[in-house]
């Protein structure tokens, strides 16, 4: 797995961050200089150096898009972990594939582009503007790096894009079309990313003079959003084909599950058809043929905004478990923000990292729960400090803009 | 300026973006930039692109796409010099 984070670059430190409580939540002069109402984001910390290390000279120039910067990272790192070499005089690899997703790819460099056009300047665009702004811009990037011969491809769906990716790979692994996929998703930073949130009123304004407080998943504070960007990367295998080669193996995919609201029944383009996301989550667990009452916990999408309760309604009922009876409930959010398109692999690599070692990691700004929340669960299901626990199951559900849902069954092995 | 100079401010724009070392290293008016520079036939754009702002001349399409080798390169930015 890999990983580039506001709270942590890289495997290790990510670990170490999430066990920690980690917020990567800051305030950034430049959406106030442009008047955003949220001036506060999360932006993962790549330096130079980092970034020198992982792109070529050639590759980073007139380069100027963060969200397929932060996915190459995170995809070369994953494919490291997962024991492979990346060497660009080896054959291609027609048995790895790869499904990377994102929201909207090179936002920096399309406004640059537009600029330049519209002064009359079409040609001095340059030959990486379209590779940079295309949708699959980060799997042409990677495919490239890493020689993959299976299916390449970027998929979207908005905040679900992530966790579809992995379930796309994951399908196509079951079809037996491929033996490894990369899976993740990336997503750009910034103003020209974040603005139309803002505009939506979605995004919290009431945090400014304290970042680290401001992402506030289930609290009976929340008051909108924290956006982050970032990206996470997985390597999904066949069993047979990682056996084989004794490959480091984190947790087995038991199944999962992709459905939309259609926006009906209370769903529109912004909110969930919560009839579907009932639906979604237990499907999941029918495809992943275990029963509600074995899972351990879950990770969920829970971004902070008042729809929070709403969702643990959802698990709720979809489980047919509350009160004491319900699993242990985190939300990584609140240490990252929504990072946007990337928020789902970068939650999905946070919920193997719990399963292989063990342990929930703390939800922050969270000690006020919200009262109907409370009406649901107890508060002891929301950690607010590291827990160690024995986990054999934890469910992973994404929801996104358009009324689409994504929900994987995680099973420790 | 002499075309001994010319090849040397070439030299420096195609640079970052050759990926054979050794013909870069012999290169000559008969250096071809894809057979033997093994440039990536996007970035002869770009290479045309830092040609312009080196010299302050634009090239016109036509010249662009004749211009595959040193050798051709070189005329070009004669031409245009000339022109101005």
């Amino acid at each position: 797995m890999g990983v580039v984070a506001p709270n942590a670059i890289g495997l290790k430190n990510f670990l170490k961050a999430i066990k920690k409580g980690k917020s990567g939540i800051k305030f950034h002069k430049k959406l106030k200089d442009l008047k955003f109402s949220c001036c506060i984001g999360g932006v993962p910390n790549v330096s130079e150096e980092i970034k020198n290390k992982y792109l070529t000279p050639l590759q980073l120039k007139g380069f100027n898009s963060s969200g397929i910067l932060y996915g190459c990272i995170a995809g070369m790192d994953a494919w490291k972990d997962a024991g492979f070499k990346i060497d660009s005089r080896t054959e291609t690899d027609y048995s790895s594939g790869m499904v990377f997703g994102t929201g909207t790819s090179g936002v920096e460099k399309f406004r640059d582009s537009i600029y330049k056009l519209d002064n009359l300047k079409v040609k001095r665009l340059g030959s990486n503007v379209v590779l940079q702004t295309m949708s699959s811009g980060i799997s042409a990037y990677l495919g490239g790096i890493l020689g993959l011969g299976n299916q390449v491809t970027s998929n979207s769906s908005a905040c679900t894009t992530g966790t579809e990716a992995l379930l796309m790979g994951f399908e196509r692994i079951r079809f037996g079309k491929a033996s490894k996929m990369l899976v993740g998703s990336c997503s750009d930073d910034g103003p020209y990313i974040w603005g139309g949130f803002d505009a939506m009123r979605v995004m919290t304004y009431k945090y400014n003079d304290s970042p680290e407080k401001g992402s506030r998943p289930m609290s009976s504070d929340a008051s909108g959003f924290v956006p982050g960007s970032g990206a996470g990367a997985l390597v999904l295998e066949s069993l047979e084909s990682a056996l084989k080669r004794k490959a480091k193996i984190y947790a087995e995919v038991l199944g999962g599950n992709l459905n939309s609201g259609g926006q009906r029944n209370g769903g529109t383009l912004t909110s969930p058809n919560s009839k579907a996301v009932q639906k979604c989550i237990s499907d999941a667990m029918k495809n992943a043929n275990i029963k509600s009452d074995e899972i351990d916990a879950i990770n969920g999408h829970l971004t902070a905004t008042i729809k929070d309760p709403v969702e643990i309604e959802n698990w709720s009922i979809s489980l047919g478990r509350k009160g004491k009876g319900f699993p242990f409930i985190n939300s990584l959010k609140s240490m990252v923000g929504h990072c946007l398109a990337a928020a789902g692999a970068i939650e999905n690599v946070a919920t193997v990292l719990q399963l292989k070692h063990q342990f929930i990691f703390p939800n922050l700004n969270c000690s006020d729960v919200h009262p109907d929340i409370l009406n649901l669960i107890p508060k002891e299901k929301i950690p607010t400090k590291m827990t160690r626990a024995k986990l054999n199951i934890i469910a992973k559900a994404s929801f996104g803009f358009g009324d689409v849902n994504a929900c994987i069954i995680f099973k420790k092995y | 300026m002499t075309r001994e100079k010319l090849i040397t401010s070439l030299q420096k724009i195609v640079k970052p973006y050759i990926q054979d070392q050794i013909a870069f290293e012999n290169l000559n008016e008969e250096t071809d930039f894809i057979n033997d520079l093994k440039i990536n036939s996007a970035n002869l754009i770009d290479i045309i692109l830092d040609l312009e702002d080196e010299f302050d001349i634009e090239i016109d399409d036509e010249s662009m796409e004749n211009m595959l080798s040193v050798k051709s390169a070189i005329d070009i930015i004669e031409n245009k010099l000339a022109e101005s």
